[in-house]
């Protein structure tokens, strides 16, 4: 089972101590915590894609290139890449050159967005968001599979001859996953494809979660991509810890009530009982963490956000410390002792994709079964 | 079967005058149901209670606490609904308001509504046309001709108490007509109309559209389909 971390990037005034970073420190920030990562023995670091302050990461595989240099065995993923307003031309000219230039070490998740002028600004429709997403990814799943592409869809300017350079890795195109919090068509879409389904999970109530995964794991069965229960499942988790729990509880609380996205709203006792916020001891995350996979099912990858609200770079280094050093050694144990031997542990990765060979389920644009329509 | 009537009451005093009038509405509606043979509960659900859940709802992006999603389960659920505000500012109450913004956009698709307000003065008593019938347009919703306005002196003797009590059963009549009316008409004599299921937004709609439909009008042009190496 992977775990590791994955940051929104927000630039948030730290408000304990009222200092706000620049963009320049904040981006130099997310990537400490990269190789932080790395060096305590996490497996994954995930960027997410925003087009407007106070976010930095708009550039994403500039940052995982950066990572990739320094790292050896870290995975690089994204959380989300936004497949609605990027080119999906883009996509796969970037992400295959980071293949090449990571070994591998490379996959993605695709999101829509939902910061509605970012549309507009990419000369995209907010309205159109779940046909761009169905289209621009059949497209660049296309793009990474065929020799020469010929298009013509709704939202992109016809392709004809077109070859991607450089290919993927080893003709092998990295893996995907799709996130959506509550989108089932987003879950449907994944199941279609054979890819991993992410949900996000920190903002809302395990129930909601809990069904977005189900629908997920049935319609990857009927697809014919291997039982529910195999299916490729990531779960986000958001903690904060001290050896203490009334420390972790003390020390987190100005920043949970300040915080961009729910700050200001329910207390911390209730966001923590609500949804599955955990701070407290070390002890308390693994077994909140554990828990996941009682309402989820076994599932293959785990990441944490720890970076936001304006936490100081040291506490966020710490925490990533105890997450490495504390907390998933025990998760690894506990997850795999629990695991049926049929289901898998971790994602695909490029090595395993790539030794499954060029007429694997993997190259082919649409691997899936029982199609309920006529094509 | 037993219609299920749900009535959503935005006072905030104790005892209110909003919910005195939604208790008339109420029991109005029950007589006219049970009036035509047929047998109706009655549940009423204080908006106030769920003041703090709303507010949640709105800092979090609408997630949906455990108190809030019963609610709009309930609702969505119900065969009717009465909606009753009190007039703040000229218009419904912000409560009310918060209610009906955390609902799902197809949450009170052709739903019965009756739609009552309470206020000091008859003077605001075009909130109900100007504010209160919109929004439950944009829902989708059927709201009945009759609106019930109840101003103070509505409550006295007279004949501004007698005609709040008949516009009260004219009401509850024309929704007792719309809560039991039968779907009639036969497949294939008119025009396939775009009928809108009604979703309360809480369970995830596991009748998901197939991705091939999804993906069809993509992909219609020159798509090999299955993959080529």
């Amino acid at each position: 089972m992977q775990f590791g971390i994955f940051s929104v990037g927000d630039v948030t005034i730290d408000p304990v101590t009222g200092r706000m970073p620049s963009e320049s420190e904040r981006l130099k920030a997310m990537m400490k915590y990269a190789l932080k990562a790395e060096e305590v023995g996490l497996d994954v670091f995930a960027t997410g894609e925003h087009h407007n302050p106070p976010f930095v990461p708009s550039s994403p595989t500039t940052m995982l290139g950066w990572i990739a240099a320094r790292t050896e065995r870290l995975q690089l993923s994204t959380a989300t890449t936004l497949i609605t307003t990027n080119d999906p031309v883009k996509i796969a000219e970037d992400f295959s050159v980071l293949q090449h230039l990571a070994d591998g070490r490379v996959d993605l998740m695709m999101g829509r967005g939902n910061t509605g002028p970012v549309y507009p600004w990419f000369g995209k429709d907010i309205r159109k968001g779940l046909p761009l997403a169905v289209e621009n990814y059949h497209l660049l799943r296309r793009l990474w599979r065929e020799k020469v592409v010929d298009w013509e869809g709704q939202f992109r300017t016809p392709l004809r001859g077109f070859t991607l350079a450089p290919a993927p890795l080893d003709d092998t195109p990295p893996f995907v996953w799709h996130g959506s919090i509550r989108s089932p068509e987003i879950a449907e879409q994944a199941a279609f494809y054979g890819d991993g389904f992410f949900h996000n999970h920190i903002f809302w109530n395990k129930e909601h979660t809990q069904q977005m995964v189900e629908l997920y794991r049935s319609r990857f069965e009927h697809y014919g991509h291997g039982t529910a229960d195999q299916a490729i499942v990531g779960l986000g988790g958001q903690v904060f810890m001290r050896r203490n729990s009334q420390d972790a509880v003390r020390e987190f609380r100005p920043y949970f009530d300040n915080a961009p996205v729910y700050g200001h709203g329910p207390s911390l006792e209730e966001f923590t009982q609500m949804t599955p916020l955990t701070v407290g001891s070390p002890e308390q995350v693994i077994e909140r963490t554990l828990g996941f996979a009682d309402y989820a099912g076994h599932y293959q990858r785990q990441l944490f956000l720890v970076d936001h609200a304006g936490l100081p770079e040291d506490v966020v280094l710490e925490q990533i410390e105890i997450l490495g050093t504390e907390v998933v050694p025990v998760l690894r144990r506990e997850f795999e002792a629990r695991r049926p031997s049929h289901v898998p542990s971790d994602p695909p990765g490029h090595a395993a994709l790539a030794a499954q060979g060029p007429n694997s389920r993997h190259r082919q644009v649409m691997p899936a079964a029982n199609l309920d329509a006529v094509a | 079967m037993s219609r299920r009537i749900v009535i959503l009451s935005a006072g905030l005093s104790q005892p209110s005058t909003t919910r005195l009038l939604a208790d008339r509405i109420g029991q109005a509606v029950q007589a006219q149901i049970t009036g035509r043979g047929e047998s109706a509960e009655v549940e009423v659900v204080e908006l106030k209670d769920l003041a703090i859940d709303l507010a949640t709802a709105m800092t979090t992006g609408g997630m949906p606490t455990p108190r809030l999603a019963r609610v709009r389960e309930t609702v969505s659920a119900a065969d009717g609904i009465v909606a009753v505000s009190p007039v703040f500012t000229a218009s419904y109450s912000g409560l009310f308001k918060m209610f009906f913004d955390v609902l799902d956009p197809e949450a009170l698709n052709g739903m019965p509504v009756i739609i009552a307000a309470t206020a000091g003065t008859p003077r605001h008593s075009l909130v109900l046309d100007h504010a209160i019938r919109p929004l439950f347009t944009y829902l989708r919703a059927v709201v009945v001709p009759t609106g019930v306005f109840a101003a103070t002196e509505d409550f006295g003797d007279g004949e501004a108490g007698r005609t709040l009590t008949s516009r009260i059963h004219r009401a509850a009549a024309e929704f007792a007509t719309l809560v039991l009316a039968e779907k009639t008409g036969v497949e294939g004599f008119a025009p396939i109309a775009d009928v809108k299921k009604r979703v309360s937004g809480i369970q995830i709609d596991r009748a998901v559209t197939p991705f091939m439909d999804m993906l069809q009008e993509h992909v219609k042009h020159r798509d090999p389909g299955r993959g080529q190496q």
